[in-house]
């Protein structure tokens, strides 16, 4: 399976989420954001970091990039796309995904393994967890706290739309300890902590992130090309 | 040079943290009386030729798509009839 993952100016974790890539037992294929293909990739991961600076809005210039009409326009018919912390604001931003991501409610920039639940493990990015597995993936974000409004937060617990919840703490504010999200479909999946960096114990606090990364082994290959 | 102004604020419901850092450090400062502060972003856009309907309605396209989130913000149009006379508000 090649997994694609983007390069904005500004990214942070992309060599990461192509590292994670290679545990999972895929291959990772580098794309630019001046791209105007998607160079046969099954997946798509967009990496974390401060693209484009976060100037005007977190994801808001990345979402005009070449590459993302290319990825939208994936994603519409099915291919898996993950954003990881600023990769969760440009979907947002690209309205992949509903809602928003503000700044952290206590405006401090927060970094620290965080425990979560997966809710929902019926996505090509989580079908390797148990249902309800709490595990532990370090969070860093400054604009983390997920924001909607009350109907659309409801449809999103209703339809089994909350794929990770925070527990223990709520690190930034996120309405109903939202951590991470998916569309109707279920293919396009946001997140705000980083699974890439949760794939060796050497680096963290275990490898309970790896799951997001062999998840996608039930897909079939050059189905979305 | 014909100017057209859009502010862009976060909707009442989203919580501000900019603006509370802000309304926090009045009071530090001296300034009482001040019970709430949100703060947003003001956008000027110089265009060569006259403000015509055709421009604001493009305006508000470009307001609509890029400079605010209708998620979590909303925005005013308005045509800065100063820009260019030289005239300074205070």
């Amino acid at each position: 399976m090649k997994v694609g993952v983007v390069t904005f100016p500004g990214s942070l974790d992309d060599v990461d989420a192509q590292r994670a890539v290679g545990f999972g037992g895929n291959e990772a294929v580098a794309l630019w954001h001046g791209d105007h293909d998607l160079r046969g990739v099954d997946a798509v991961i967009l990496p974390g970091g401060f693209s484009y600076g976060d100037y005007l809005r977190c994801g808001a210039l990345s979402r005009f990039s070449p590459v993302m009409t290319e990825v939208i326009a994936a994603a519409e018919r099915g291919m898996p796309v993950l954003g990881i912390c600023n990769g969760f604001q440009v979907l947002c931003e690209s309205h992949l995904l509903p809602g928003a991501l503000i700044r952290n409610d206590h405006r401090k920039f927060v970094c620290r393994d965080q425990r979560l639940r997966i809710e929902n493990n019926r996505t090509p990015w989580t079908s390797a967890y148990a249902e309800g597995a709490e595990v532990t993936i370090v969070l860093k974000n400054g604009e983390g706290g997920f924001v909607a409004d009350e109907p659309t937060l409801d449809r999103l617990e209703g339809e089994g739309q909350v794929l990770a919840r925070y527990l223990d703490d709520n690190p930034n504010g996120s309405l109903r300890d939202i951590a991470g999200i998916t569309n109707a479909r279920g293919n396009v999946v946001g997140l705000m902590p980083h699974p890439e960096h949760a794939v060796e114990a050497l680096t963290g606090a275990g490898t309970d992130g790896l799951g997001f990364f062999t998840s996608l082994e039930g897909l079939v290959e050059g189905a979305f090309a | 040079m014909p100017r057209v102004v859009v502010d862009v604020m976060p909707k009442p419901e989203i919580l501000d943290p900019q603006g509370k850092a802000v309304l926090g450090a009045l009071p530090r400062l001296g300034f009482v009386g001040v019970t709430d502060v949100r703060q947003g972003k003001r956008f000027e856009l110089e265009f060569a030729g006259e403000i015509t309907d055709a421009v604001l309605a493009e305006v508000h396209e470009m307001a609509e798509t890029l400079l605010s989130n209708p998620v979590i913000e909303y925005y005013t149009v308005h045509v800065d009839e100063q820009a260019g006379t030289g005239a300074v508000t205070a």
